[in-house]
């Protein structure tokens, strides 16, 4: 795999690190963003919008503490509303940061080196912004700390264990704290190099405090290399049990919709389809404003782009294998279930949903659609609100109309649900403005390694 | 050893090149220095054979700490669901495995890692807020970003400052500095 290509026959293929950069111009590059580099009323007004939203966000949670879950517009039949789409949306994003960082790792494919950091604090945001769902949803935070942690208490109850919903808690909660460890792992050396070359005190001394005294010993390279190997071994069987869990949740009640064994594949696909296409919405702004061109070149745009592609097709599968069982079981409350998708008061969201996920990401099987920038990044804005309109088809529309037609009943959400979905996408937003200020986006470390390997292959 | 007010840690040479720093690192082993460092910016492949080092403990540790995970995820849930709080429904059994098994993944993995990066950290005896290698003013400036050191460290056997400093400036180094531990 050499940068340029003299087969006339075959499409030249872009770099993954554009050709001329040494060990001191990735370092200096990447690091300048985070230390030399003002932040300019761009980033400050958008910062603001985000805080905006936080701010949404802080008075949605308040005023659902204060009065509690009959704020929204839960009510039997749909006791799980937005805040359940939005926990498993939020999940499946997260997914796409360890899929890049583990998996891509073990499979050596180099062109993860540039997206791995950012897509990992992506993980970490979206992580957090999910859990803050379930937390709200009880309506009591504080009370739930005893039937989510089992820790000896008072009234000597414990968590029930089995329930899937105490097995996404600690599904949930492990893959927090292990993509933290995977992020803070990779961020080690680079956190020494910003130590070095900070110039002011507090930025020395705050580097340095994180940076804990690395000093790229080889001794220390080498256990260091193990462990992230390791690391990158067990987060890859982590980040399927995690969506696989998120659909148990679903999977094991007889609701009909739910109750399918095709759940955990399906949700796992989809929750790398949505995460993907997050990373491609963050991706092509910060490359933009942050004249990353080199590093995140169209190579890794287009192979996004068809890890997308891929994965749509394998949600499409799921949901045509939805109609296949409802139709061939002969099950009429799963063959109603199809109908009403179709036909029900909330078609609209299904048919908006098959658009979003299935008929326009066909267009990324041409090469022209997966290298125009703008393309793709409205795309990947459509696949994930599509992949919103997925979970509430699942979620929504399964419920309302389940066996008995008198218990019949519609959702209809109310501006606190609103406020608290918006509130968190300003969270992320917030802490995803945060980030590229006060932490390298790239991995300059793996950046340096990924310059050695392409000068030895052009000598 | 020299017993000054500032203790010599060892002499350090400067490479432009992973490449250098390999070659010297191979041939300051062959010379018979007993202990030496080699700092890089990022893993350098073949340095960890070039300085003979052999392999780690970080699996091991690894190993453990999946082990002590798994089991006290299991251990938690058994002690739950049969000893603690036992619910008899319907004559089903009260160690109810299977159910089990998704919870006791998920600390069996918790655990590994948490083992995994502190044990690692552990065995780097890091943090370590001072090291006498940041002394050199060159090391301190670029070791991070884009220069190869190599360190021949004084409490090895029949070190001579000297004779290193001599040794090392064969090797056509960029500089070379002594590291002094204040």
């Amino acid at each position: 795999m050499s940068a340029t290509n003299d087969t006339p026959n075959l499409r030249r293929v872009a770099p993954v690190v554009a050709p001329g950069h040494t060990f001191g111009t990735v370092t200096e590059k990447i690091s300048s963003i985070v230390l030399s580099r003002p932040a300019g009323a761009g980033w400050f007004f958008g910062i603001s919008v985000a805080f905006a939203f936080v701010m949404i966000l802080g008075m949605s949670a308040a005023y659902l503490i204060m009065k509690g879950t009959g704020v929204w517009g839960l009510n039997v039949p749909v006791a799980w509303g937005f805040a359940i789409v939005n926990f498993v949306w939020w999940i499946g994003i997260g997914h796409a940061g360890t899929l890049i960082s583990a998996i891509l790792l073990l499979l050596n494919q180099k062109w993860r080196t540039s997206i791995n950091r950012f897509a990992e604090a992506m993980t970490l945001f979206a992580v957090a912004c999910a859990g803050m769902f379930p937390l709200l949803h009880t309506g009591r935070p504080w009370y739930a700390a005893y039937f989510m942690m089992p820790y000896p208490n008072t009234m000597g109850i414990w968590p029930q264990f089995r329930s899937p919903l105490i097995w996404d808690v600690f599904a949930v909660s492990t893959y927090f704290t292990v993509s933290l460890l995977f992020w803070f792992v990779g961020l080690l050396p680079d956190l020494a190099t910003l130590r070095d070359r900070a110039t002011s005190k507090p930025k020395q001394m705050i580097y340095g405090l994180l940076a804990m005294g690395w000093r790229g010993s080889a001794r220390h390279w080498h256990r260091y290399q193990m462990a992230y190997l390791l690391l990158a071994g067990l987060a890859t069987p982590l980040v399927v049990s995690v969506h696989t869990v998120v659909s148990f949740d679903f999977a094991v009640a007889v609701v009909p919709g739910w109750h399918t064994t095709i759940f955990p594949p399906y949700f796992v696909a989809g929750a790398i389809y949505s995460g993907f296409a997050m990373v491609l919405t963050l991706a092509i702004p910060l490359r933009k404003f942050y004249g990353l061109e080199d590093f995140i070149t169209m190579r890794h745009l287009e192979n996004m782009a068809k890890v997308m592609l891929a994965t749509g097709l394998i949600v499409a599968y799921g949901y045509a294998m939805e109609f296949f069982m409802a139709s061939y079981s002969g099950n009429k409350y799963d063959t109603f279930l199809a109908w009403n998708r179709m036909h029900g008061p909330y078609a609209a969201f299904y048919w908006a949903l098959i658009l979003c996920n299935i008929v326009i990401p066909q267009l990324l099987w041409l090469h022209r659609a997966r290298t125009n920038v703008v393309l793709l990044f409205v795309m990947s804005l459509v696949i994930n609100v599509g992949m919103w309109l997925e979970r509430f088809v699942i979620v929504v529309m399964s419920l309302h109309r389940d066996f008995m037609p008198s218990a019949w009943g519609n959702y209809r959400p109310t501006i606190w649900d609103v406020g608290l979905f918006t509130g968190t996408l300003g969270f992320f937003v917030m802490l995803i403005f945060l980030f590229v200020r006060v932490l390298p986006a790239i991995s300059i470390a793996e950046m340096r390694e990924l310059v050695a390997h392409t000068s030895e292959e052009q000598k | 050893m020299n017993e000054q007010s500032s203790k010599l840690h060892g002499v350090m040479a400067e490479f432009e090149t992973p490449e250098q720093l390999i070659e010297a690192a191979e041939k300051t082993r062959a010379a018979g220095f007993a202990k030496l460092d080699a700092y890089a910016p990022y893993p350098v492949e073949g340095l960890a054979e070039a300085l003979g080092l052999k392999r780690t403990w970080v699996p091991q540790l690894t190993l453990l700490g999946g082990i002590l995970g798994g089991c006290g995820g299991f251990g938690l849930q058994y002690f739950v669901s049969v000893i603690s709080y036992p619910l008899n429904i319907g004559g089903r059994p009260l160690n109810s495995w299977p159910a089990f098994i998704p919870v006791t993944f998920e600390t069996t993995v918790l655990g590994a890692a948490i083992f995994a990066v502190f044990g690692m950290l552990a065995l780097n005896k890091l943090p370590q807020p001072y090291h006498p290698v940041f002394n050199v003013a060159r090391f301190a400036a670029r070791a991070s970003s884009d220069r190869f050191f190599l360190c021949i460290e004084a409490d090895g056997e029949k070190f001579d400052g000297a004779g290193a400093r001599k040794f090392l400036e064969g090797l056509k180094p960029a500089s070379v500095a002594e590291v002094l531990d204040e």
